[in-house]
């Protein structure tokens, strides 16, 4: 196999067994960056230059024989919401294609302490806003199975980099299913992890109390690996949680003998695919015949959770995008009358229509007036939904849901019926309303496109969302499957 | 008819919290434009707020000097609005669950009356805008994340007097409890008024309107009376006041209008989801209760009792923290209270207010101040020289006793050199003799004063009156 197509954790192998050094890793991946780029546009940054001198500050403490974590020398990408210092940080956005941060994102610091060698930054739809990485104001990224097609939203970038061996691996945001949704269109593994399990300090925020950072990676050892590196409580984040360091590399088990496996009734209903359907049952068998216990469960709010969701999360994103005002940074207008229209002529300019379309929503739900029949109704709501998650860990370690109702769809397909768009989302979103962790996993093909299984799991219960997925992982080959490009 | 006026008071306090409230950055007064400022205060994409803790305790402290009750449970919230200066376009504060709730303040204006306050609620300060002539706007965001808390009352005010009152209340306890300096001058407490009236039978209410921004106690009840009249004036037409707000005019005396209220401002206020809920313990609540300093109106009682003072001077003492104990400490060391109330509320404000300070930083010591009082009461010096060597110890810090030494300014109380002294005037202005004698009584001063002036004001001036009548009357 390509280098480029290797995982994070066989590069770490041949790194410190130094087989290849990190200035040649990195080279080899810029080249391959340059072969395949102009087809996928995974990319909207590229930080060539730093990335080769600081892979060869790297090899120099690897020839030194520092103690050496399992991602140095690693290259990498981060979505572009993710704060670099010094570095562009667009959020695929108009108004902030001039912004490059003073800071670092946490997790950016932690992937710099582990060296960890940043290639670049991805693209993502608008401000996190989409399913399928149109909406940004650069470019749509291509899908590597078939470039006709969506790698998803809105970490698509990410998704779409990794699976075309243009990063070992990346971190996207999640917040109604912007990791895992692009991880299945793109046949890679992509994790959401707890609410406050990761900081957000850095993630240019789209919703507050649902957006979360986590990895998009080759197979499920490598997403332990990054997940290791990015966790941990920061006193920058007040909503982080002081949450005792885990080893996620132990949760790399195979074996589900005894485990009790929920599968939800609700997400199987119309509208999802009967190839997508037939590939989560037949995993269902292959847990059942390594002894896990496989039920069916019911939680009835499912069908409120995606228009609360809306409500929720465009109620946040018209407050966090009200400081892109033109005033101290990022695009101004032009031409301007007085104050009053320097705002509103920065805004017409500098967001797409589908970030206009989340701020009128979520600034009508909150006006006076309409507060108690959408906000409230809908933090009601999501209440319920995670009454109903609650329940359900009362009987079982993991739930299983498909990621998405169907496979990559073809570009220019759904960006101009956003409901449609919306429903990709319809697996994921309940997921973040109750802040647990999910992760994809790809587990069959139609038509050549990845299918994804979504593993959920209860509050911090990482390790066994893992230990589930990698027995899945040992026991197919669906994880070893590469584009051809 | 008779009308009554209502009047509601919003206080903005400045904490006195070394760092700001979601980050580490100072809060210190002053400092070049923009130099206070890091990513979490100016706002910046990806930052977040972390909520001080000393915020909170210096809330409750103040809390808890105001009377109220504190919540165990409060959270903050968004309150959204555009504003070149707001940073985020948001300020950070608190909506339906204030920390503290239902305190009040007494006040005596002849007779005690409770003012209720109805919530004191934590928010950020936000920036600073200037503009220049040449239409360039421009920002100071030192100020942005600075803490503050918005103390609301009642409309349990009727008259500028009992503003006025409580204000200066408010401002002391705040200033014992060391949770605000109170400086109006740099912004560290702002205060808006809510006023309206309505006829003693209640068949007449005028609008409420807001007067924002008052800069001094004055001209917050110079703005009530105005307003007052105002509102009256209309209503006695058959009129009525406009909902609105209006802006205090120093230069013309007047309010005059800033905006019309037609539309009530809707700042689409939901809880803030960058932080989470802030639990109050009450065992800590407990500990800064007990930690409060004796609250002014304590204080002011004590003094009444302990020292026999009258009120005026208790009240006047025990308006500033520092002054009281400065009080105390003069007091353990000289007994004659009252001659320590009089020394402070005449000479020693004098001087605080001629050189535009504060008791923070005077020179000198209680002790000092004791042993010049001493010195007076003893007769080794005048009064009045005692005044001079008063300005030369807050002037310089040094010693009274020193002073008098140097300067050799011990009163003349020797009977022989006071007779000397005043047979030299009597000879010298024989006309004011004769006036004396004619029955002109302000001659006798005369004369005295050209003794004192002789004797470069230490004569004993009580001995120097004695003798002088002695020789004019026989």
């Amino acid at each position: 196999m390509e280098i480029y197509h290797l995982t994070a954790h066989e590069i770490r192998d041949k790194l410190q067994n130094k087989e290849i050094s990190a200035k040649e890793l990195t080279e080899l991946i810029l080249k391959r960056m340059k072969n395949v780029e102009s087809k996928v546009g995974a990319y909207v940054y590229i930080n060539d230059e730093n990335a080769v001198s600081f892979a060869e500050e790297v090899d120099n403490r690897i020839h030194a024989g520092e103690i050496l974590s399992d991602l140095v020398g690693i290259p990498m990408s981060l979505k572009d919401n993710i704060c670099t210092e010094g570095i562009f940080t667009t959020c695929a956005s108009k108004i902030l294609e001039n912004f490059i941060p003073p800071y670092n994102a946490t997790v950016t610091k932690m992937l710099y302490e582990q060296k960890s060698i940043l290639l670049g930054k991805t693209n993502m739809d608008e401000f996190a806003m989409g399913s399928s990485t149109e909406t940004s104001v650069f470019k749509a990224t291509k899908n590597p199975w078939d470039l006709e097609r969506v790698p998803g939203g809105s970490s698509g970038g990410s998704a779409a980099a990794v699976a075309a061996g243009e990063a070992f691996f990346s971190l996207g945001s999640d917040t109604g299913g912007s990791i895992r949704q692009p991880a299945s269109f793109c046949g890679i593994v992509g994790l959401k992890p707890t609410y406050g399990l990761v900081s957000r300090y850095g993630l240019i925020a789209y919703a507050s109390s649902l957006d979360q950072i986590g990895p998009l990676t080759k197979d499920v050892e490598d997403c332990a690996l990054v997940l290791n590196a990015i966790v941990g409580h920061d006193n920058m984040d007040s909503t982080s949680v002081s949450f005792k360091g885990v080893d996620y590399k132990k949760a790399l088990i195979n074996d589900v003998e005894g485990l009790k496996i929920g599968i939800l009734k609700e997400y199987f209903e119309e509208g999802v695919d009967e190839d997508i359907k037939k590939a989560i049952f037949d995993s269902l068998k292959l847990f059942e015949s390594m002894g896990a216990i496989v039920e069916e469960v019911s939680l009835p709010h499912t069908e409120y959770a995606l228009s609360a969701y809306y409500i929720i999360a465009s109620s946040e994103c018209s407050s966090n995008l009200a400081r892109f005002d033109g005033i101290r940074y990022g695009y101004r207008a032009k031409n301007y009358d007085s104050l009053k229209d320097l705002f509103i002529k920065t805004r017409t300019e500098g967001f797409g229509e589908e970030v206009k379309r989340r701020i009128m929503l979520g600034t009508f739900s909150l006006s006076l007036g309409y507060y108690d029949a959408y906000y409230q109704k809908a933090l009601k709501v999501r209440t319920l939904i995670k009454q109903d998650f609650e329940k359900a860990f009362k009987n079982f370690d993991v739930l299983i849901a498909p990621t998405t109702p169907s496979v990559a769809f073809k570009i220019g397909e759904k960006i101009n019926d956003p409901l449609g768009m919306y429903m990709s989302d319809v697996c994921t979103v309940p997921i973040n309303m109750a802040g647990l962790p999910a992760i994809s996993i790809p587990c069959g093909f139609k038509d050549g496109l990845p299918i994804g299984l979504q593993i959920i799991g209860k509050h911090f219960d990482e390790s066994t969302i893992l230990r589930v997925a990698y027995t899945f992982e040992q026991n197919t080959d669906y994880h070893k499957k590469r584009v051809k490009l | 008819m008779k009308y009554q006026t209502l009047i509601g008071l919003e206080i903005h306090v400045e904490l006195l919290t070394a760092s700001k409230i979601f980050c580490g950055c100072s809060t210190a007064f002053g400092g070049e434009s923009n130099t206070h400022c890091c990513p979490v205060c100016l706002g910046l994409p990806g930052a977040l707020p972390v909520l001080n803790k000393k915020v909170v305790e210096f809330a409750v402290k103040a809390g808890l000097a105001l009377n109220c009750n504190i919540a165990s449970v409060c959270k903050m919230d968004r309150k959204n609005y555009f504003y070149p200066d707001l940073p985020k376009a948001f300020q950070t504060s608190q909506y339906d669950m204030p920390i503290c709730t239902n305190g009040y303040i007494e006040i005596d204006c002849g007779k005690k009356k409770k003012i209720r306050i109805k919530r004191v609620h934590i928010e950020e300060d936000a920036g600073k805008t200037m503009h220049a002539e040449d239409g360039v706007s421009l920002i100071d965001y030192n100020r942005c994340g600075v803490p503050l808390i918005e103390i609301v009352t009642q409309p349990d005010m009727t008259s500028s007097e009992e503003a006025y009152k409580f204000l200066e209340r408010l401002k002391s306890i705040l200033q014992y409890t060391e949770v605000s300096d109170c400086r109006m001058e740099q912004g560290s407490l702002r205060c808006d008024i809510n006023i309206n009236v309505k006829s003693e039978d209640s068949s007449f209410v005028s609008n409420i309107v807001e007067v924002k921004n008052l800069n001094s106690f004055k001209a917050a009840a110079k703005a009530i009376e105005y307003e007052e009249k105002r509102h009256i004036d209309l209503l006695k037409k058959g009129e009525n006041t406009n909902k609105e707000t209006r802006r205090w005019d120093e230069s013309k005396n007047k309010t005059v209008i800033m905006r019309m209220k037609e539309n009530v401002e809707d700042y689409r206020y939901f809880p803030e989801p960058d932080l989470v809920k802030i639990e109050i313990d009450s065992d800590w609540v407990e500990k800064i209760r007990t930690s409060l300093p004796e609250m002014p109106n304590h204080k002011k009682e004590r003094f009444i009792k302990d020292y026999g003072l009258p009120l005026y001077d208790a009240e006047i003492l025990t308006s500033s923290k520092g002054m009281a104990d400065f009080f105390e400490e003069v007091v353990k060391e000289f007994q004659d209270a009252k001659m320590v109330s009089n020394w402070v509320m005449t000479e020693f404000y004098r001087s605080l207010k001629e050189s535009e300070s504060d008791i923070e930083n005077i020179k000198f010591c209680a002790k000092d101040f004791a042993k010049l009082l001493r010195l007076i009461k003893r007769g080794t010096i005048s009064n009045n020289i005692g005044k001079r060597i008063f300005k030369e110890m807050y002037n310089s810090g040094k010693d009274p006793e020193i002073i008098v030494k140097e300067k050799g300014l011990m009163q003349i109380s020797d009977v022989d050199v006071i007779k000397e002294m005043v047979l030299k005037v009597l000879e010298e202005y024989p006309e004011s003799v004769m006036d004396y004698k004619n029955g002109k009584g302000r001659a006798l001063g005369f004369l005295v004063g050209q003794v004192m002036k002789v004797s470069k004001g230490k004569a004993n001036p009580q001995m120097v009156n004695k003798i002088i009548k002695k020789y004019l009357d026989t």
